[in-house]
């Protein structure tokens, strides 16, 4: 088959800006990678590609890159499973990371933020002389973490990364599950104190691009709603997350659909944060823009069996 | 920059972050430099397990013996006992520092089969426990704060006085060359994978390490010990672990047979590789085999096995050879996947150079001898580990620094501005690596003859001449893989000839390797390791004798 690749150059030597380049291969096999490509353009075409590859098996997470706009594994992507019409593909580096060359960016940000969540198994008492027992279940239940490959394909495609640089992240705290979900580890009660802070896991705000990227189905997001869970039940409630959560439940409960002014108000923890939306308040009022809030905030038709839907979802947990 | 640390590990897979560790434990000031960054090294594609005799029933004595059987009698058997013996203290401190093995219902370590093992000794992580482990690894390689290197290439190692002292490299993100000075250095730098085509091996495995061993005066050893691994897929010739037949799966030749009730009827599947691929390789040769393959056949063992046993191989099949594990047999071939051979060391991880230490695929102490049992490569990773940077850091001790400096640095700075300031005219290195590459799968793999070892020594002193006067096209300073790439291909033809030349030297079949033209094991003449050392433009060979503590040879059958 023809593989058309559309890749995005970058050298920090001699480019102003990025381009992208075309490369036609022809003759390849059916089954050929993104990265088979790739290699082949390196080896044979054009030796000035930067890329990073190794294990070729969707292990060892090196070659994370976008294709069609998206981050993944390039060894693992056939192109025939994402040719567009005009047998094209479009390879780029990964997002929120600077590009040194090409496709190549800078991993220190990643790397960084996975430092920050003290990412060892913290034990404390006496030292068995055997392995320490615990349940099969805990254990398997943690591989669905542990399966993270660190390849940034979530770094890359988190929305809330794009505009907070200093948000933990998803594949760092996908990694932070790992040890509160260990029931080895002596630390959970200061790891969570740890982890409610800013930037931490109430910053999410469930786009799902982590789960849709990662090409090993981590499914970061879902650790750290199950980190959300785990912090609230340990008595961390005192928190703009937790509350938000509550209103925007209760808000949909009782009307059907939400009060996004008491929603930002309530949400709020300190008179000082609640008086900071005053500004913005009056200003969707005087454009006219202020959603109706409290006594005017009226029930949606059907209302009720939305109301219906929560009772019987809290009925059964 | 010169930079100076007590012991310098080069390479950062399981053997490197296992010696870092003790090195740190042992007071010593230790970095790790890498090619890679820590958690992208070659120790991820251990699937299966690692071994340690920790059941009821099982004893040391029971791995060593298996091990030594395995090697068809080549392994060092004061080292294998050392390996058996010090297994379970090394499998309990992985689970201690984090690594979430498999239990049993009581909460306990639950273990599998492996192959050509009498006892399921085989500890695992679904089949991800070379990953789990490595991660777990590089966990505390940050709790202890141990600097690393990242995206550093070593291109040549310091000797003063006839010792090791360090390296220099360059930094992939800069271009620009580097010197870190040691007292001691260990070698941890993984496979030649990439000098077969096609091989299971990732693209880093080109034996840096080997090279530079070999390149300053330290012999390998037994390099003709290749294993080709009898489950490979053909497309890409990814892994499909051992563990999958360890829980049961069928190997199924074109007429539906399980073959290998013919060549290994006790064990069958799971004798041990050098007899399956042999097999394999048997069938596909005299017509029972289906496009160049043989089945392997998961169906029985049931879908819930194959998503929690099996989950990565799953996805292999799937994303590889567009097939699904649970309603389908997969074709796979037996293909290159490590080598036993390595640099020579001592049970402490000495080098024949003062100064160089080396643990891992890298080494070649020798555990494995002839043939490598499956589970046994991580387990080799943190016993060898650990001793190899307990005995740097007391060699630190008592050594000093280099006194070498910039014009030091500058000779490796020299070569390497050479090498990119040619004319852009020459052969480039990807094409050459593809060619030596072929002639190794063709001439050095599952069955060898003089003559094809004689074809295959020539192919290769022409490609290194060819590779006299390669050109890179990248002329850039920023994460230049076209110049990496070269100097890799130089690496593997250095390594590649001490293979052939081992390989011919042997003039008998022993474990990996299967001589046509010799086709018994010769006890009397070959019951020894075979040296290489780099000797100017050529190799000198030299032979060892095998110690043999209690295990006297016998015939091997499965």
């Amino acid at each position: 088959m023809d593989v058309n690749l559309r890749v995005q150059r970058y050298d920090p030597a001699g480019d102003r800006k990025p381009y992208y380049e075309e490369y036609l291969l022809t003759g390849q096999p059916e089954g050929v990678t993104v990265l088979d490509a790739l290699i082949e353009v390196r080896e044979n075409v054009d030796e000035t590609l930067g890329m990073r590859c190794s294990c070729r098996s969707s292990i060892c997470g090196s070659c994370a890159m976008r294709i069609n706009g998206q981050a993944t594994l390039a060894c693992k992507t056939r192109v025939s499973s994402v040719a567009q019409p005009d047998g094209s593909v479009t390879v780029e580096p990964m997002g929120n990371m600077p590009v040194l060359k090409d496709l190549v960016v800078d991993f220190e940000i990643f790397w960084n933020k996975i430092n920050d969540i003290g990412p060892w198994l913290k034990t404390e008492g006496p030292v068995p002389e055997r392995e320490y027992i615990v349940d099969n279940e805990k254990m398997l239940n943690l591989i669905g973490t542990v399966g993270c490959i660190m390849c940034g394909a979530c770094v890359s495609d988190c929305t809330v990364l794009a505009a907070d640089p200093d948000f933990l992240g998803p594949a760092a705290l996908a990694k932070a599950y790992r040890f509160v979900g260990d029931p080895r580890d002596a630390h959970r009660e200061e790891r969570l104190a740890d982890y409610v802070k800013d930037g931490g896991i109430w910053d999410c705000t469930h786009c799902y691009y982590c789960v849709e990227v990662c090409p090993k189905g981590v499914a970061p997001m879902e650790w750290i709603l199950e980190l959300r869970r785990e912090a609230e039940a340990a008595g961390h409630t005192n928190h703009n997350g937790v509350r938000h959560s509550k209103v925007f439940a209760e808000s949909v409960k009782e009307a059907g659909w939400l009060d996004e002014a008491k929603l930002a108000m309530e949400s709020m923890g300190s008179l000082k944060e609640k008086l900071s939306l005053v500004p913005v308040g009056l200003r969707s009022l005087l454009h006219g823009k202020m959603p109706p809030t409290g006594p005017l905030h009226y029930k949606r038709p059907g209302a009720d069996h939305v109301k219906r839907i929560f009772e019987e979802l809290e009925a059964k947990e | 920059m010169i930079f100076e640390h007590d012991v310098l590990v080069i390479g950062a897979g399981m053997a490197g972050l296992r010696s870092a560790i003790e090195a740190n434990r042992a007071g010593a000031d230790v970095a790790i430099l890498t090619k890679v960054y820590p958690v992208r090294s070659h120790t991820n594609a251990a699937q299966g397990g690692i071994n340690a005799a920790l059941g009821e029933g099982d004893s040391w004595e029971s791995h060593a013996y298996d091990t030594v059987k395995g090697s068809d009698f080549l392994g060092d058997q004061d080292a294998i006992e050392i390996l058996a013996q010090e297994a379970p203290s090394d499998i309990i401190e992985l689970e201690h520092m984090g690594v979430i093995f498999n239990r049993d219902e009581e909460g306990r370590l639950g273990s599998r089969n492996f192959g050509g093992a009498t006892h399921a000794r085989t500890y695992f992580v679904a089949d991800i426990t070379g990953q789990a482990m490595l991660h777990v690894g590089y966990e505390q390689i940050l709790k202890y704060k141990i600097p690393c290197y990242n995206e550093f290439f070593a291109t040549s190692l310091i000797l003063e006085g006839g010792e090791a002292k360090g390296c220099l490299a360059i930094e992939l993100r800069t271009g620009e060359m580097h010197m870190v000075k040691a007292k001691a250095v260990i070698m941890c730098t993984g496979g030649v994978g990439r000098a077969f085509e096609p091989s299971t091996n990732a693209l880093i495995c080109t034996g840096d390490g080997m090279a530079l061993a070999y390149q300053a005066g330290a012999p390998l050893m037994d390099m003709e010990m290749v294993q080709y691994h009898p489950t490979t897929l053909p497309s890409n010739g990814a892994l499909l672990t051992e563990g999958a037949r360890g829980e049961g799966a069928y190997l199924i030749n074109s007429l539906g047979e399980r073959f290998m009730q013919k060549y290994a009827p006790n064990m069958l599947e799971l004798a041990s590789r050098d007899v399956v691929s042999r097999s394999e390789q048997t069938e596909i040769n005299e017509g029972r085999g289906i496009n160049g393959c043989v089945l392997l056949d998961c169906r029985h063992l049931g879908e819930q096995v194959i998503r929690t046993k099996l989950s990565q191989i799953y996805d292999l099949a799937k994303d590889f050879s567009g097939i699904d594990l649970v309603k389908e047999p997969v074709p796979i071939r037996p293909g290159m996947h490590y080598i036993m051979g390595g640099i020579k060391t001592d049970v402490n991880g000495r080098t024949m150079l003062p100064g160089l230490f080396a643990a891992g695929e890298t080494a070649c102490i020798s555990l494995h001898g002839g043939n490598r049992l499956g589970a046994n490569s991580l387990l080799e990773l943190v016993v060898f580990g650990r001793r190899a940077g307990a005995a740097a850091a007391e060699h630190a001790a008592r050594s000093q620094h280099s006194g070498a400096g910039e014009k030091r640095l500058k000779q490796d700075d020299d070569t390497i501005r050479e090498l990119l300031g040619r004319e852009d005219k020459g052969e480039h290195a990807g094409p050459l690596r593809m060619e030596l590459g072929r002639t190794m799968h063709e001439n050095v793999g599952v069955y060898r003859t003089a003559e094809g070892l004689t074809k295959a020594i020539g192919l290769v002193a022409q490609l290194k001449e060819r590779y006299r006067r390669i050109s890179v096209g990248d002329k850039g300073q920023v994460f230049n893989t076209n110049l990496t790439a070269a100097l890799e291909l130089g690496n593997m033809l250095d390594v590649s000839e001490a293979i052939c030349r081992g390989s011919l030297m042997r003039e008998e079949s022993r474990g990996a390797q299967f001589r046509l033209d010799f086709p018994d094991r010769n006890d009397e003449q070959w019951l020894k390791h075979t040296l290489a050392y780099k000797d100017g433009d050529s190799v000198r060979m030299d032979t060892l004798p095998v110690k043999i503590t209690r295990w006297e040879p016998v015939k091997r059958t499965y």
